[in-house]
Parts: structure tokens; sequence; C-alpha cells
């Protein structure tokens, strides 16, 4: 019963810890005059380099739900309904918490990695000695960077998604291709859309606090120390995004239909 | 440079959670001279740098940096204080990220508006104080221990600070390359007479060379504070033992025998082809 009790307490100090974090973290984009160029390097090392990575989960991902979908779909007479399925699917649900999960192993777990070797290194101590404020050097390009990056690769993915759709359907399965494409524009709502990207924007905010917030404290876990404590942090931040993104999916969607 | 800032400790107690690492030390540091804190290691001679350049907070006492009380200051006025400070960390500490000339460049890259072809000349300048611009395009991983200090005494000291703070500055160096750092810290004193330069180690030939004053450190109390020669003419058992490198154990004992069990299984490991 004291552990359950101790759980949750230090549970409801690193929610808020991690809150009063990302508030500081957004303070630092509105103080730091000099945010544009460390924005887009991380714009780059968020977003460019996991291109080909949510490029290529997203097709699989629409072409195994192609694969279901038609012989779903198929039982009740309704292959027609494909491209509305797999649009849907992925425009209001797996195109935002997929892309938002492989960006956590992608980028995410490399964020806590950086920031957590930076700190055990006495580099984070070194920017704040030099009267630079590091967690606007350090967390809010982080957090600008994925207010683009997170949307951005969302749709991407949606569009790669369909067209994996498109292959196993329409190539593959023989699914006529105007009818394909047309179920989509007739069932594919602006607010699906819009939905989809507050999703993304919310688990990039979720994902980047997190991982920022257990790279930036590091030092402080008691589980560990040096190295090893990196590669805890790192864990729990993988582990914890995850989590936070499909707790906040599930709210979010409730919201939203 | 401004003024020349001098450093007092009063009564101070520092350490982390309860545990207590230093207890009640009193120094003083003055103004302009090269001071260091001696001890062995894990002393918390370390502990006690990070505490005056405000990246921990005391359990009691004063830290006063040019009579400001540096325990009771706000975010803003420790901000200010920092500016005027110069810290050289154990490993350098140097972004990882940055090449070494972005690394010196950084204070001037964040705070001032300046061109930067001029930045980069600054930055050279400095570079060439410390025998590093052939270097200046490395990562600091490819550096080798002494160029990483050596470039970090160059960021810490590109803002023309009041106050240096090195931290182990010759720990893990050969003699040459220690004796190179202990000279420019020298040249540095002799260049910027203003300049008061606080260095925490544990090598007494370094102490011998650049120190004026000490504050020594044992058994997490300070035990001495005062100048060089003070330290030197001081009859202290453990001062003298320190400079003597007489240690209390005149012969370690490894009389005691290894457990049968893991002799056996031992030599049955090294017999194995």
């Amino acid at each position: 019963m004291g552990r359950c009790v101790r759980f949750v307490c230090n549970m409801l100090a690193s929610t808020g810890a991690a809150t009063i974090f990302f508030g500081k973290g957004l303070l630092g984009i509105v103080e730091s005059g000099r945010i544009g160029r460390r924005t887009v390097a991380q714009i780059y090392a968020i977003g460019c380099q996991s291109i080909f990575v949510i490029m290529l989960i997203g097709f699989f991902c629409g072409m195994v739900l192609g694969l279901q979908g038609y012989y779903t779909l198929v039982k009740f007479g309704s292959v027609g309904l494909l491209g509305s399925a797999i649009s849907l699917t992925l425009i209001r649900e797996l195109g935002p918490v997929l892309t938002a999960i492989m960006l956590t192993g992608r980028a995410g777990s490399s964020m806590t990695a950086e920031i957590g070797v930076m700190r055990i290194s006495d580099q984070i101590d070194a920017l704040d000695v030099m009267d630079i404020n590091s967690m606007a050097y350090l967390v809010s390009p982080r957090l600008l960077a994925s207010l683009v990056a997170f949307p951005l690769l969302t749709a991407l993915f949606d569009v790669i998604g369909i067209l994996g759709g498109y292959v196993t359907g329409v190539l593959m399965l023989g699914i006529n291709e105007g009818v394909y494409f047309y179920r989509i524009e007739a069932s594919v709502l602006p607010i699906d859309v819009w939905g989809g990207f507050v999703k993304s924007l919310v688990f990039a905010l979720l994902v980047t606090t997190v991982c920022c917030y257990q790279g930036y404290t590091t030092h402080l876990r008691r589980d560990s120390a040096g190295p090893a404590a990196v590669g805890n942090a790192t864990t729990q931040a993988v582990v914890v995004s995850c989590v936070c993104i499909l707790a906040a999916d599930y709210v979010l969607t409730s919201f939203f239909l | 440079m401004e003024t020349a800032w001098d450093i007092d400790l009063c009564a101070l107690t520092i350490g982390y959670g309860s545990h207590i690492v230093l207890h009640n030390v009193t120094a003083s540091f003055p103004a302009g001279r090269i001071s260091m804190i001696l001890g062995e290691s894990g002393s918390g001679k370390s502990t006690l740098l990070r505490h005056i350049i405000g990246l921990s907070v005391p359990k009691s006492g004063r830290i006063t940096i040019a009579g400001t009380d540096c325990t009771r200051m706000d975010d803003a006025e420790a901000r200010r204080l920092r500016r005027r400070m110069g810290v050289l960390f154990q490993d350098g500490a140097l972004l990882g990220s940055l090449t070494v000339l972005e690394n010196v460049a950084l204070p001037l890259t964040e705070h001032l508006r300046l061109p930067k072809e001029l930045i980069r000349k600054e930055a050279l300048r400095v570079l060439g104080m410390v025998e590093l611009e052939q270097v200046a395009d490395y990562y600091p991983s490819q550096l080798s221990g002494g160029m990483r200090k050596r470039a970090g005494l160059a960021r810490a000291i590109i803002t023309n600070p009041s106050l240096l703070l090195c931290d182990e500055p010759t720990s893990g160096l050969d003699p040459l390359t220690a004796a190179r750092m202990d000279i420019l810290l020298l040249t540095l004193h002799r260049q910027f007479p203003g300049m008061t330069i606080l260095v925490v180690s544990h090598d007494l030939e370094s102490f011998h060379h650049i120190a004026d004053y000490t504050l020594v450190i044992k058994d997490g109390l300070g035990i001495f504070s005062g100048t060089k020669d003070a330290f030197y003419a001081s009859n202290d058992p453990y001062l003298v033992r320190y400079r003597t490198r007489s240690s209390e154990a005149t012969v370690a004992d490894f009389s005691s025998t290894m457990d049968p069990r893991v002799s056996s299984e031992l030599s049955r490991w090294l017999a194995n082809p």
C-alpha cells in the first residue's frame, strides 16, 4: 500500500516537474532571440532524417490495411469502400499515432541521449555558467522543430499509406482505381484532416517534452548514474512517450468524434 | 576589465541531501591573485567550486564574491555575476556538436550582435593564446585531453572575465602538458593582473609554480587557509605529509589470502588454452 502511494506521489511529482519544464521550454521560444538556426537544424534532425523510415512504415501500413480491409469488406460485398476505410483509418488514427511512435523511437530517443550525455559531461552546466539559458538553447528549438516536423511527416505517412493501400487494393486485388479514389474524396472530411493534424501537434509536444525532460534530468536519477543513467533515461523516455501518445490519442479521439 | 574580485567563504556548509561534504569552511581568496583549493581526491573540492559558481546552493553559510552575497541573490543578479566569470570544467565541457572554434566563440555568438567574421577572428585570437588555432575546425572528440582543457580555457577567457575558476586543469595530463597549462595560467595572470584565478587541484607541483594562496580541505573541513609561504612553513602533521607526499600507511597490506575456491577456479581459468 505504502509503495503504491509512493509510486503515485512520484508520478504526480514527475508530471508536475515535466509540466513546469514544458512551460520553461515554451518561454524559451519567446525569450530567445536566436533560435532560428538551431530550430532549422532540429527540423533536419527530427524531420528530414526520418522521412525514409516514415515512408517505409507508411507504405507497408497502407498495404496491410488494404489487404485486411479487402478480405473483411469482401465478406459484406463492400470492397468499393476500401478507399474510405484505408484513408479514414490512416488520417484519423494510424497516421498521427504511428508517426509519433516512430519519431519517438528515432528522434525522441536521440534527444534524450544527446541531452543526457550533455548533462553528465557538464556541458549543460557550462551553458548556464556562460549565461546561456540551457532550456532556450536545447529544449525550445526541439519543441518548435517538432511542431513543424510531426504534422508534415504525418501528412507524408497518410499519403504514402494511401498509396500502399492503392498498390494492394487496386494493383494486386483488382479494385477499380476510380472507385478507390472517389471513395477517399467522398468520405474524408476537412475535420478528419484537421483532427489528424491537431493530434500530431499534441503528440509532438508530448514526445519532445518527455524526451527532453528525461535527458535534462539524467543526473537526478536514483536508479543509476553516468552512462547507465543515460541508457535508462532513454528507455524510460521512449516508454513514457508511447504511453502518453496512446492515452492522449484516446482523449483526443473521444473529443473529435 | 572591471575591479578585481575577491572571494570569501564564511562558515560554509555544503552537501547533497542529508550528506554533508564540507562543514563550516571559512576562507578568503584575495582579488587579483591565483588561489588554489587543495585536498585529496573525493574531499569535496569540485563540489565547493560548483557552489562558488552558483550551480549548487549551500546548506548554510555565505559565499561572497566582490562584496556580494551569492547565496542571497535572485536569478537576474546571479546571471549578471556569471557574466563576469569564466569557468574551465574538469574535462573542458566543450559542446560535442560544435567545433572548437564554435565552442570558443559561443559566449560571443550568443550574447553579442557582431558580424560572424569578427567573432571568428576574436575566437581565433584566443585560440592562438592557448596554441590551438590549428585545430579550430576540429570537434572536441578529435582532441586530446590536454587540448580539450586548453580549448575550455580559451572559452572561459574569451569574455575577459574578472574571475576565472578552473576545476583540475592539470589532472590526467603528462608532466609537460601540465606544465604548459600552468604557464598558460601564469601568463594569463601577468597579462590580466586584475583577474582573480581560483584553481581546484590536488597537484602539488602545480601549486608550487602558480599559487599565491590556498585552502586545504581534509575530512570535510577547511584545515588551512593562507599564503603559499605559510603553507610551506606550517608544521601541521597533515600539511607536512601532504607536502612531502608521505602517506600515513608506510606499507600497503596485501597479506590477506585469497579464498581457496577462487584460487582454484582462477588457476583452472588461467590454465585453460
